[in-house]
Protein backbone atom coordinates (compact mmCIF):
# COMPACT_ATOMS: atom_id res chain seq x y z
CA UNK A 1 0.00 0.00 0.00
CA UNK A 2 1.55 3.16 -1.18
CA UNK A 3 1.04 5.73 1.19
CA UNK A 4 1.34 9.74 0.26
CA UNK A 5 3.86 11.71 0.05
CA UNK A 6 2.58 15.63 -0.61
CA UNK A 7 4.38 17.81 -3.06
CA UNK A 8 5.90 20.99 -1.50
CA UNK A 9 6.47 19.62 2.61
CA UNK A 10 10.20 18.78 2.94
CA UNK A 11 10.99 15.28 4.92
CA UNK A 12 12.99 14.35 8.08
CA UNK A 13 14.48 10.78 8.21
CA UNK A 14 12.28 10.36 10.94
CA UNK A 15 8.96 10.85 9.45
CA UNK A 16 7.86 14.11 9.98
CA UNK A 17 6.97 16.83 7.22
CA UNK A 18 7.53 20.28 7.65
CA UNK A 19 5.93 23.33 5.68
CA UNK A 20 7.96 26.53 5.27
CA UNK A 21 6.03 30.05 5.43
CA UNK A 22 8.29 32.99 6.23
CA UNK A 23 9.97 32.16 9.46
CA UNK A 24 7.59 29.41 10.42
CA UNK A 25 7.48 26.16 10.02
CA UNK A 26 4.58 23.91 10.47
CA UNK A 27 5.65 20.37 11.63
CA UNK A 28 3.59 16.88 11.04
CA UNK A 29 4.15 13.11 10.81
CA UNK A 30 3.83 11.65 7.40
CA UNK A 31 1.20 9.41 6.07
CA UNK A 32 3.92 6.53 6.13
CA UNK A 33 4.27 7.44 9.70
CA UNK A 34 1.15 7.13 10.84
CA UNK A 35 0.57 3.94 9.26
CA UNK A 36 3.15 2.76 10.67
CA UNK A 37 2.26 3.38 13.83
CA UNK A 38 -1.56 2.67 13.87
CA UNK A 39 -4.09 4.23 15.57
CA UNK A 40 -3.08 6.71 17.62
CA UNK A 41 -4.62 7.60 20.88
CA UNK A 42 -2.35 9.52 22.75
CA UNK A 43 -0.38 13.01 22.04
CA UNK A 44 1.92 13.77 25.29
CA UNK A 45 1.58 17.92 26.07
CA UNK A 46 3.59 20.01 23.47
CA UNK A 47 4.93 22.87 25.08
CA UNK A 48 4.44 25.98 23.73
CA UNK A 49 7.42 28.54 24.16
CA UNK A 50 10.14 25.52 24.32
CA UNK A 51 13.05 26.55 22.63
CA UNK A 52 13.97 23.30 20.25
CA UNK A 53 17.30 22.34 18.61
CA UNK A 54 16.74 19.94 15.47
CA UNK A 55 16.55 16.79 16.63
CA UNK A 56 15.30 17.00 20.23
CA UNK A 57 12.13 15.48 20.98
CA UNK A 58 8.64 17.48 20.29
CA UNK A 59 6.61 14.97 22.21
CA UNK A 60 5.61 11.25 22.27
CA UNK A 61 2.39 9.82 20.49
CA UNK A 62 1.45 6.49 21.56
CA UNK A 63 -0.50 3.70 19.58
CA UNK A 64 -2.56 1.02 20.54
CA UNK A 65 0.21 -1.02 19.60
CA UNK A 66 3.58 1.18 20.02
CA UNK A 67 5.15 4.33 21.55
CA UNK A 68 6.72 7.20 19.45
CA UNK A 69 8.67 10.32 19.88
CA UNK A 70 8.15 12.92 17.30
CA UNK A 71 11.21 15.16 16.53
CA UNK A 72 11.66 18.53 15.65
CA UNK A 73 13.34 17.95 11.99
CA UNK A 74 14.63 21.86 12.48
CA UNK A 75 15.89 24.03 15.11
CA UNK A 76 13.37 26.63 16.31
CA UNK A 77 11.19 27.94 19.29
CA UNK A 78 7.42 26.56 19.61
CA UNK A 79 5.27 29.48 18.77
CA UNK A 80 1.51 27.30 18.65
CA UNK A 81 0.49 23.52 19.26
CA UNK A 82 -2.27 22.55 17.40
CA UNK A 83 -4.84 21.46 20.56
CA UNK A 84 -6.72 19.61 17.85
CA UNK A 85 -4.49 16.55 17.81
CA UNK A 86 -4.20 16.60 21.94
CA UNK A 87 -7.75 16.48 22.28
CA UNK A 88 -8.41 13.95 19.25
CA UNK A 89 -5.21 12.45 18.05
CA UNK A 90 -7.06 9.88 15.44
CA UNK A 91 -6.85 13.07 13.20
CA UNK A 92 -3.02 12.13 13.21
CA UNK A 93 -4.36 9.10 11.34
CA UNK A 94 -6.59 10.73 9.25
CA UNK A 95 -5.13 13.87 8.30
CA UNK A 96 -1.58 13.44 8.63
CA UNK A 97 -1.09 16.42 6.61
CA UNK A 98 -4.06 18.12 7.68
CA UNK A 99 -5.67 18.95 10.90
CA UNK A 100 -3.19 16.02 11.79
CA UNK A 101 -0.07 18.91 12.07
CA UNK A 102 1.75 18.87 15.51
CA UNK A 103 3.37 22.30 15.95
CA UNK A 104 4.81 25.81 14.55
CA UNK A 105 8.14 26.92 14.95
CA UNK A 106 10.01 29.46 14.64
CA UNK A 107 13.07 28.52 12.84
CA UNK A 108 16.05 30.05 14.18
CA UNK A 109 18.58 28.49 11.52
CA UNK A 110 17.17 28.43 8.11
CA UNK A 111 20.19 26.64 6.75
CA UNK A 112 19.07 23.47 8.17
CA UNK A 113 16.68 23.47 5.72
CA UNK A 114 18.51 22.24 3.12
CA UNK A 115 19.48 18.91 5.36
CA UNK A 116 15.60 17.79 4.70
CA UNK A 117 14.22 15.92 1.59
CA UNK A 118 12.39 16.84 -0.99
CA UNK A 119 8.87 15.10 -1.65
CA UNK A 120 10.48 12.75 -4.76
CA UNK A 121 13.44 12.14 -1.82
CA UNK A 122 11.41 11.43 0.55
CA UNK A 123 8.92 8.58 -1.70
CA UNK A 124 11.97 7.05 -3.04
CA UNK A 125 13.57 6.91 0.99
CA UNK A 126 10.33 5.37 2.05
CA UNK A 127 9.99 2.81 -0.86
CA UNK A 128 8.61 -0.49 0.06
CA UNK B 1 8.78 -9.37 6.10
CA UNK B 2 9.26 -13.06 5.63
CA UNK B 3 11.56 -14.31 8.03
CA UNK B 4 12.14 -17.84 7.20
CA UNK B 5 12.35 -19.52 11.42
CA UNK B 6 8.77 -18.15 11.82
CA UNK B 7 5.82 -20.98 11.72
CA UNK B 8 3.07 -19.79 8.79
CA UNK B 9 -0.87 -21.09 10.08
CA UNK B 10 -2.51 -22.95 7.12
CA UNK B 11 -4.23 -18.99 6.35
CA UNK B 12 -0.89 -17.32 5.89
CA UNK B 13 -1.49 -15.95 2.44
CA UNK B 14 -5.06 -15.25 3.27
CA UNK B 15 -3.31 -12.52 5.31
CA UNK B 16 -0.74 -11.58 2.63
CA UNK B 17 -4.15 -11.17 0.37
CA UNK B 18 -6.10 -9.66 2.98
CA UNK B 19 -2.92 -6.49 3.32
CA UNK B 20 -2.36 -8.09 6.72
CA UNK B 21 0.48 -6.39 8.52
CA UNK B 22 2.82 -9.62 9.38
CA UNK B 23 4.64 -9.16 13.04
CA UNK B 24 6.58 -12.45 14.58
CA UNK B 25 4.31 -13.54 17.50
CA UNK B 26 5.32 -16.94 19.86
CA UNK B 27 7.27 -18.01 16.75
CA UNK B 28 4.85 -17.42 14.08
CA UNK B 29 4.12 -15.33 11.40
CA UNK B 30 1.05 -13.71 12.44
CA UNK B 31 -0.83 -10.37 11.59
CA UNK B 32 -1.55 -7.94 13.85
CA UNK B 33 -3.89 -5.55 12.14
CA UNK B 34 -5.54 -5.53 8.37
CA UNK B 35 -8.00 -2.27 8.47
CA UNK B 36 -6.65 -0.60 11.72
CA UNK B 37 -6.99 -2.27 15.40
CA UNK B 38 -9.73 -0.19 16.67
CA UNK B 39 -11.71 -1.01 13.70
CA UNK B 40 -11.09 -4.26 14.03
CA UNK B 41 -12.13 -4.50 17.39
CA UNK B 42 -15.44 -2.36 17.06
CA UNK B 43 -16.29 -4.76 14.66
CA UNK B 44 -16.16 -7.43 17.24
CA UNK B 45 -18.23 -5.30 19.74
CA UNK B 46 -20.81 -4.33 17.20
CA UNK B 47 -21.16 -7.07 14.24
CA UNK B 48 -18.86 -9.62 13.70
CA UNK B 49 -15.17 -10.34 13.25
CA UNK B 50 -12.74 -13.50 12.30
CA UNK B 51 -9.50 -14.45 13.58
CA UNK B 52 -6.89 -16.79 12.51
CA UNK B 53 -6.20 -18.74 15.77
CA UNK B 54 -4.50 -21.63 14.09
CA UNK B 55 -1.26 -20.59 16.46
CA UNK B 56 -3.15 -22.29 19.67
CA UNK B 57 -1.67 -25.53 20.58
CA UNK B 58 -3.92 -28.25 20.63
CA UNK B 59 -2.92 -31.20 23.25
CA UNK B 60 -5.14 -34.49 22.86
CA UNK B 61 -4.91 -36.95 26.06
CA UNK B 62 -6.55 -40.22 25.39
CA UNK B 63 -6.93 -43.35 27.40
CA UNK B 64 -8.90 -45.41 30.38
CA UNK B 65 -7.07 -42.55 32.99
CA UNK B 66 -7.30 -39.34 31.01
CA UNK B 67 -9.75 -37.78 32.89
CA UNK B 68 -8.47 -38.87 36.33
CA UNK B 69 -4.82 -37.44 35.08
CA UNK B 70 -6.55 -34.00 33.76
CA UNK B 71 -7.47 -33.68 37.23
CA UNK B 72 -4.58 -34.44 39.01
CA UNK B 73 -2.66 -32.42 35.99
CA UNK B 74 -5.05 -29.25 36.44
CA UNK B 75 -6.40 -26.94 39.50
CA UNK B 76 -10.38 -26.88 38.28
CA UNK B 77 -12.33 -29.79 38.93
CA UNK B 78 -13.29 -32.06 35.74
CA UNK B 79 -14.41 -35.41 37.42
CA UNK B 80 -17.94 -33.79 37.45
CA UNK B 81 -18.08 -32.77 33.73
CA UNK B 82 -20.13 -33.65 31.10
CA UNK B 83 -19.36 -34.78 27.96
CA UNK B 84 -18.91 -32.08 24.82
CA UNK B 85 -18.03 -29.51 27.21
CA UNK B 86 -15.61 -27.08 27.73
CA UNK B 87 -13.70 -25.69 31.46
CA UNK B 88 -10.96 -23.39 31.42
CA UNK B 89 -8.10 -23.85 33.73
CA UNK B 90 -4.93 -22.55 34.87
CA UNK B 91 -1.94 -25.37 34.57
CA UNK B 92 0.23 -25.23 38.05
CA UNK B 93 3.93 -26.13 38.77
CA UNK B 94 4.20 -27.79 42.61
CA UNK B 95 4.92 -24.05 43.37
CA UNK B 96 1.72 -22.73 42.39
CA UNK B 97 3.28 -20.66 39.96
CA UNK B 98 1.71 -21.61 36.01
CA UNK B 99 2.79 -23.62 33.33
CA UNK B 100 0.09 -22.31 31.26
CA UNK B 101 -3.53 -20.99 31.10
CA UNK B 102 -5.97 -23.60 29.07
CA UNK B 103 -9.47 -24.72 28.09
CA UNK B 104 -10.07 -28.23 28.36
CA UNK B 105 -12.91 -30.02 25.84
CA UNK B 106 -14.29 -33.22 26.97
CA UNK B 107 -15.06 -35.49 24.55
CA UNK B 108 -15.54 -38.45 26.65
CA UNK B 109 -13.90 -39.74 29.45
CA UNK B 110 -11.54 -41.50 27.40
CA UNK B 111 -10.37 -38.33 25.41
CA UNK B 112 -9.56 -34.78 26.79
CA UNK B 113 -8.41 -32.17 24.24
CA UNK B 114 -6.42 -29.04 25.72
CA UNK B 115 -6.07 -25.91 24.36
CA UNK B 116 -3.19 -24.64 25.10
CA UNK B 117 -1.18 -20.91 24.40
CA UNK B 118 0.75 -20.78 21.11
CA UNK B 119 2.71 -23.55 20.00
CA UNK B 120 5.59 -23.65 19.25
CA UNK B 121 6.71 -21.60 22.74
CA UNK B 122 4.51 -22.70 24.89
CA UNK B 123 2.47 -26.29 23.02
CA UNK B 124 6.37 -27.90 23.22
CA UNK B 125 6.58 -26.37 27.29
CA UNK B 126 3.36 -28.28 28.15
CA UNK B 127 3.55 -31.49 26.67
CA UNK B 128 7.05 -31.43 28.05
CA UNK B 129 5.74 -30.61 31.31
CA UNK B 130 2.41 -32.65 31.08
CA UNK B 131 4.69 -36.22 30.09
CA UNK B 132 6.61 -35.63 33.12
CA UNK B 133 3.70 -35.93 34.96
CA UNK B 134 2.17 -39.15 33.53
CA UNK B 135 3.72 -40.98 35.60
CA UNK B 136 1.21 -44.20 35.95
CA UNK B 137 -1.53 -43.19 34.51
CA UNK B 138 -2.98 -45.28 31.56
CA UNK B 139 -2.75 -42.36 28.96
CA UNK B 140 -1.41 -41.71 25.59
CA UNK B 141 -0.09 -37.57 24.77
CA UNK B 142 -0.26 -36.29 21.34
CA UNK B 143 0.75 -32.87 20.41
CA UNK B 144 -1.80 -32.25 17.12
CA UNK B 145 -0.57 -28.35 17.08
CA UNK B 146 0.87 -28.35 13.83
CA UNK B 147 -2.28 -30.70 12.52
CA UNK B 148 -5.27 -28.38 13.21
CA UNK B 149 -6.36 -24.77 11.90
CA UNK B 150 -8.53 -22.80 13.96
CA UNK B 151 -10.44 -19.82 13.43
CA UNK B 152 -12.06 -17.70 16.19
CA UNK B 153 -15.81 -16.20 14.63
CA UNK B 154 -16.83 -13.48 17.35
CA UNK B 155 -19.16 -10.51 17.82
CA UNK B 156 -23.07 -10.33 18.21
CA UNK B 157 -23.81 -11.36 14.89
CA UNK B 158 -21.62 -14.66 14.60
CA UNK B 159 -24.71 -17.30 15.52
CA UNK B 160 -26.87 -15.56 12.47
CA UNK B 161 -23.67 -16.02 9.96
CA UNK B 162 -22.44 -19.30 11.16
CA UNK B 163 -26.03 -21.70 11.73
CA UNK B 164 -27.33 -21.32 7.86
CA UNK B 165 -24.55 -22.86 6.79
CA UNK B 166 -23.92 -25.87 10.59
CA UNK B 167 -25.44 -29.46 9.95
CA UNK B 168 -24.70 -31.23 13.29
CA UNK B 169 -26.54 -33.20 15.84
CA UNK B 170 -28.05 -29.39 16.90
CA UNK B 171 -28.09 -26.52 15.35
CA UNK B 172 -25.33 -23.31 16.78
CA UNK B 173 -28.42 -21.73 18.26
CA UNK B 174 -28.86 -24.34 20.62
CA UNK B 175 -25.03 -24.83 21.47
CA UNK B 176 -25.06 -23.18 24.50
CA UNK B 177 -21.59 -20.98 25.89
CA UNK B 178 -18.46 -23.49 27.16
CA UNK B 179 -20.07 -26.58 25.08
CA UNK B 180 -18.81 -27.65 21.71
CA UNK B 181 -20.49 -29.89 18.56
CA UNK B 182 -18.99 -31.92 16.21
CA UNK B 183 -20.70 -30.97 12.66
CA UNK B 184 -19.94 -29.37 9.21
CA UNK B 185 -19.46 -25.97 8.30
CA UNK B 186 -19.63 -25.18 4.64
CA UNK B 187 -19.01 -28.86 4.13
CA UNK B 188 -15.80 -29.69 6.28
CA UNK B 189 -15.92 -31.22 8.93
CA UNK B 190 -15.13 -29.31 12.22
CA UNK B 191 -15.19 -29.01 16.13
CA UNK B 192 -17.03 -25.85 16.93
CA UNK B 193 -17.64 -24.50 20.57
CA UNK B 194 -19.32 -21.72 21.91
CA UNK B 195 -16.07 -19.83 23.57
CA UNK B 196 -13.95 -17.33 22.45
CA UNK B 197 -11.45 -14.68 24.11
CA UNK B 198 -13.35 -11.26 23.16
CA UNK B 199 -15.69 -10.97 25.73
CA UNK B 200 -18.59 -11.12 22.74
CA UNK B 201 -20.92 -14.21 21.79
CA UNK B 202 -19.17 -16.40 19.34
CA UNK B 203 -17.61 -19.90 18.34
CA UNK B 204 -14.25 -21.22 18.23
CA UNK B 205 -13.79 -23.77 15.16
CA UNK B 206 -11.17 -26.54 14.93
CA UNK B 207 -10.64 -28.62 11.61
CA UNK B 208 -8.36 -31.55 11.93
CA UNK B 209 -6.94 -30.97 8.69
CA UNK B 210 -5.31 -27.16 8.71
CA UNK B 211 -6.20 -26.73 5.23
CA UNK B 212 -10.14 -26.95 5.74
CA UNK B 213 -9.63 -24.33 7.68
CA UNK B 214 -8.92 -22.00 4.39
CA UNK B 215 -12.20 -22.22 3.03
CA UNK B 216 -13.74 -21.74 6.14
CA UNK B 217 -12.18 -18.36 6.61
CA UNK B 218 -12.93 -17.48 2.77
CA UNK B 219 -16.50 -18.83 3.07
CA UNK B 220 -17.47 -17.07 6.32
CA UNK B 221 -15.68 -13.72 4.96
CA UNK B 222 -17.97 -13.80 1.79
CA UNK B 223 -21.13 -14.93 3.51
CA UNK B 224 -20.34 -12.43 6.97
CA UNK B 225 -19.71 -9.16 4.77
CA UNK B 226 -23.30 -8.45 4.61
CA UNK B 227 -23.20 -8.51 8.49
CA UNK B 228 -20.18 -6.50 8.16
CA UNK B 229 -17.65 -9.33 9.11
CA UNK B 230 -13.45 -7.61 9.14
CA UNK B 231 -10.91 -10.09 9.75
CA UNK B 232 -9.34 -9.07 12.63
CA UNK B 233 -5.07 -9.71 14.12
CA UNK B 234 -3.48 -10.06 17.39
CA UNK B 235 -3.85 -6.23 18.04
CA UNK B 236 -7.77 -7.12 18.15
CA UNK B 237 -7.40 -9.81 19.84
CA UNK B 238 -5.26 -8.11 22.80
CA UNK B 239 -7.56 -4.97 22.95
CA UNK B 240 -10.69 -7.21 23.17
CA UNK B 241 -9.47 -9.28 25.76
CA UNK B 242 -8.15 -6.75 27.39
CA UNK B 243 -11.68 -4.62 28.14
CA UNK B 244 -12.89 -7.61 29.40
CA UNK B 245 -9.61 -8.45 31.59
CA UNK B 246 -9.22 -12.29 30.66
CA UNK B 247 -5.90 -13.00 31.98
CA UNK B 248 -2.97 -13.26 28.64
CA UNK B 249 -0.28 -15.43 29.69
CA UNK B 250 3.17 -14.16 29.74
CA UNK B 251 1.89 -10.68 30.49
CA UNK B 252 -1.10 -10.97 33.06
CA UNK B 253 0.07 -14.36 34.90
CA UNK B 254 2.96 -16.82 34.32
CA UNK B 255 5.32 -19.29 36.70
CA UNK B 256 5.60 -16.70 39.14
CA UNK B 257 2.00 -15.85 39.40
CA UNK B 258 -0.30 -18.07 41.65
CA UNK B 259 -4.13 -18.54 40.57
CA UNK B 260 -5.28 -16.80 43.85
CA UNK B 261 -3.39 -13.72 43.30
CA UNK B 262 -4.30 -13.22 39.76
CA UNK B 263 -8.31 -13.43 40.60
CA UNK B 264 -8.28 -17.00 39.04
CA UNK B 265 -8.97 -18.71 42.25
CA UNK B 266 -12.53 -20.09 41.21
CA UNK B 267 -10.84 -22.23 38.58
CA UNK B 268 -8.65 -23.51 42.25
CA UNK B 269 -10.63 -26.35 43.41
CA UNK B 270 -8.51 -26.76 47.10
CA UNK B 271 -10.93 -29.63 48.44
CA UNK B 272 -10.18 -32.03 45.43
CA UNK B 273 -7.90 -34.82 46.54
CA UNK B 274 -4.72 -34.21 45.12
CA UNK B 275 -3.71 -32.30 42.37
CA UNK B 276 -0.20 -30.51 41.03
CA UNK B 277 0.01 -27.48 43.21
CA UNK B 278 -2.35 -28.17 45.53
CA UNK B 279 0.31 -28.54 48.58
CA UNK B 280 1.42 -24.92 47.76
CA UNK B 281 -1.73 -23.13 47.07
CA UNK B 282 -3.01 -24.54 50.77
CA UNK B 283 -0.43 -22.96 52.33
CA UNK B 284 -0.66 -19.72 50.09
CA UNK B 285 -4.92 -19.81 50.86
CA UNK B 286 -3.64 -20.11 55.04
CA UNK B 287 -1.15 -17.50 55.22
CA UNK B 288 -3.09 -15.10 52.64
CA UNK B 289 -2.37 -13.60 49.87
CA UNK B 290 0.13 -10.98 49.25
CA UNK B 291 -0.59 -8.71 45.91
CA UNK B 292 -3.50 -9.11 43.81
CA UNK B 293 -4.37 -8.69 40.07
CA UNK B 294 -5.94 -4.79 40.17
CA UNK B 295 -7.54 -2.46 37.96
CA UNK B 296 -6.62 0.67 36.87
CA UNK B 297 -8.24 3.80 35.48
CA UNK B 298 -5.81 6.46 34.11
CA UNK B 299 -7.37 9.75 33.28
CA UNK B 300 -4.39 11.22 31.69
CA UNK B 301 -0.72 10.84 31.05
CA UNK B 302 -0.57 8.55 28.90
CA UNK B 303 -0.82 4.21 28.66
CA UNK B 304 1.31 1.78 31.05
CA UNK B 305 2.66 -0.52 29.62
CA UNK B 306 3.58 -4.39 30.70
CA UNK B 307 6.43 -4.51 33.29
CA UNK B 308 5.94 -0.68 34.53
CA UNK B 309 6.56 0.26 37.99
CA UNK B 310 3.48 1.47 40.47
CA UNK B 311 4.33 3.38 43.00
CA UNK B 312 2.81 4.97 46.35
CA UNK B 313 4.47 7.63 48.41
CA UNK B 314 7.34 6.95 46.30
CA UNK B 315 8.08 3.24 47.28
CA UNK B 316 7.39 0.44 44.48
CA UNK B 317 3.91 -1.27 45.61
CA UNK B 318 3.48 -3.03 42.15
CA UNK B 319 4.16 -3.76 38.55
CA UNK B 320 1.93 -3.27 34.81
CA UNK B 321 1.07 -6.52 33.56
CA UNK B 322 -1.34 -4.70 31.13
CA UNK B 323 -2.46 -1.45 30.00
CA UNK B 324 -3.82 -0.14 26.83
CA UNK B 325 -6.31 2.30 25.45
CA UNK B 326 -10.04 0.69 25.34
CA UNK B 327 -11.53 1.50 22.25
CA UNK B 328 -15.10 0.68 23.06
CA UNK B 329 -14.88 2.90 26.67
CA UNK B 330 -12.24 5.51 24.86
CA UNK B 331 -10.33 5.34 28.15
CA UNK B 332 -7.14 4.01 29.13
CA UNK B 333 -6.93 1.04 31.96
CA UNK B 334 -4.60 -0.83 33.27
CA UNK B 335 -3.94 -4.67 35.38
CA UNK B 336 -1.43 -4.59 37.74
CA UNK B 337 -0.16 -6.60 40.80
CA UNK B 338 -0.61 -3.96 43.73
CA UNK B 339 0.83 -5.19 47.50
CA UNK B 340 -2.38 -5.41 49.88
CA UNK B 341 -3.79 -3.22 50.86
CA UNK B 342 -3.20 -0.74 48.03
CA UNK B 343 -5.49 -2.42 45.85
CA UNK B 344 -8.87 -0.80 47.94
CA UNK B 345 -11.17 0.70 45.23
CA UNK B 346 -10.90 4.37 44.91
CA UNK B 347 -7.05 4.34 46.00
CA UNK B 348 -4.87 6.79 43.93
CA UNK B 349 -1.46 5.33 43.23
CA UNK B 350 1.08 6.38 40.77
CA UNK B 351 2.32 4.79 37.57
CA UNK B 352 6.14 5.33 36.39
CA UNK B 353 5.76 5.99 32.66
CA UNK B 354 8.84 7.17 31.10
CA UNK B 355 10.37 8.88 33.97
CA UNK B 356 6.89 10.87 34.81
CA UNK B 357 4.44 9.95 37.09
CA UNK B 358 1.02 9.91 36.40
CA UNK B 359 -1.60 9.19 38.11
CA UNK B 360 -4.36 5.58 38.32
CA UNK B 361 -7.08 5.47 40.20
CA UNK B 362 -8.44 1.71 41.66
CA UNK B 363 -11.43 0.66 39.57
CA UNK B 364 -12.89 -2.60 39.45
CA UNK B 365 -12.05 -5.33 37.11
CA UNK B 366 -13.36 -5.81 34.31
CA UNK B 367 -13.17 -2.66 32.66
CA UNK B 368 -16.50 -3.80 30.03
CA UNK B 369 -18.52 -6.66 31.22
CA UNK B 370 -18.40 -9.76 29.12
CA UNK B 371 -21.93 -9.70 26.31
CA UNK B 372 -23.71 -12.07 28.47
CA UNK B 373 -23.21 -9.84 32.01
CA UNK B 374 -23.93 -6.58 30.22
Amino acid sequence: MSKEVKEGLLYSKNDEWLKVENDLGTVGVTDYAQDQLGDIVYVEEIKKGAVLRKGDIITTVESVKAVAEVYAPISGEIVEVNQIIIDEPSKINKEPYGNGWFAKLRISNPDEIKELMTAPDYSEYRKE
Amino acid sequence: MNDSNLLRTPLFEEHLQLKGRMIPFDGFDMPVQYSGIIDEHLAVREKIGIFDISHMGQIEIKGIDALPFVDYLLTNQFSDMKDDSIKYSPMCYFHGGQVDDLFVYKISNRFILLIVNASPNYSEKDEQWIREQAGNYDIEIHNKSNEYGAVAIQGPLAEKLLNPFFKGDISLTDLKRFKFVYGKIFGKEVLISRTGYTGEDGFEIYTAKGDDIVDIWRNSLQEGDKFGIKPCGLGARDTTRFEVCYWLYGNDIDETVNPLESGQGWTVKLNKKNFIGKDALLKIQQDGIKRKLTGLYIAQGGIPRHGMEVLFDNKKIGYITSGNYCPTLKKVYAMAYLDLPFNKKSNMVQVLLRNKKIEAEVVDMPFLAPFNKR
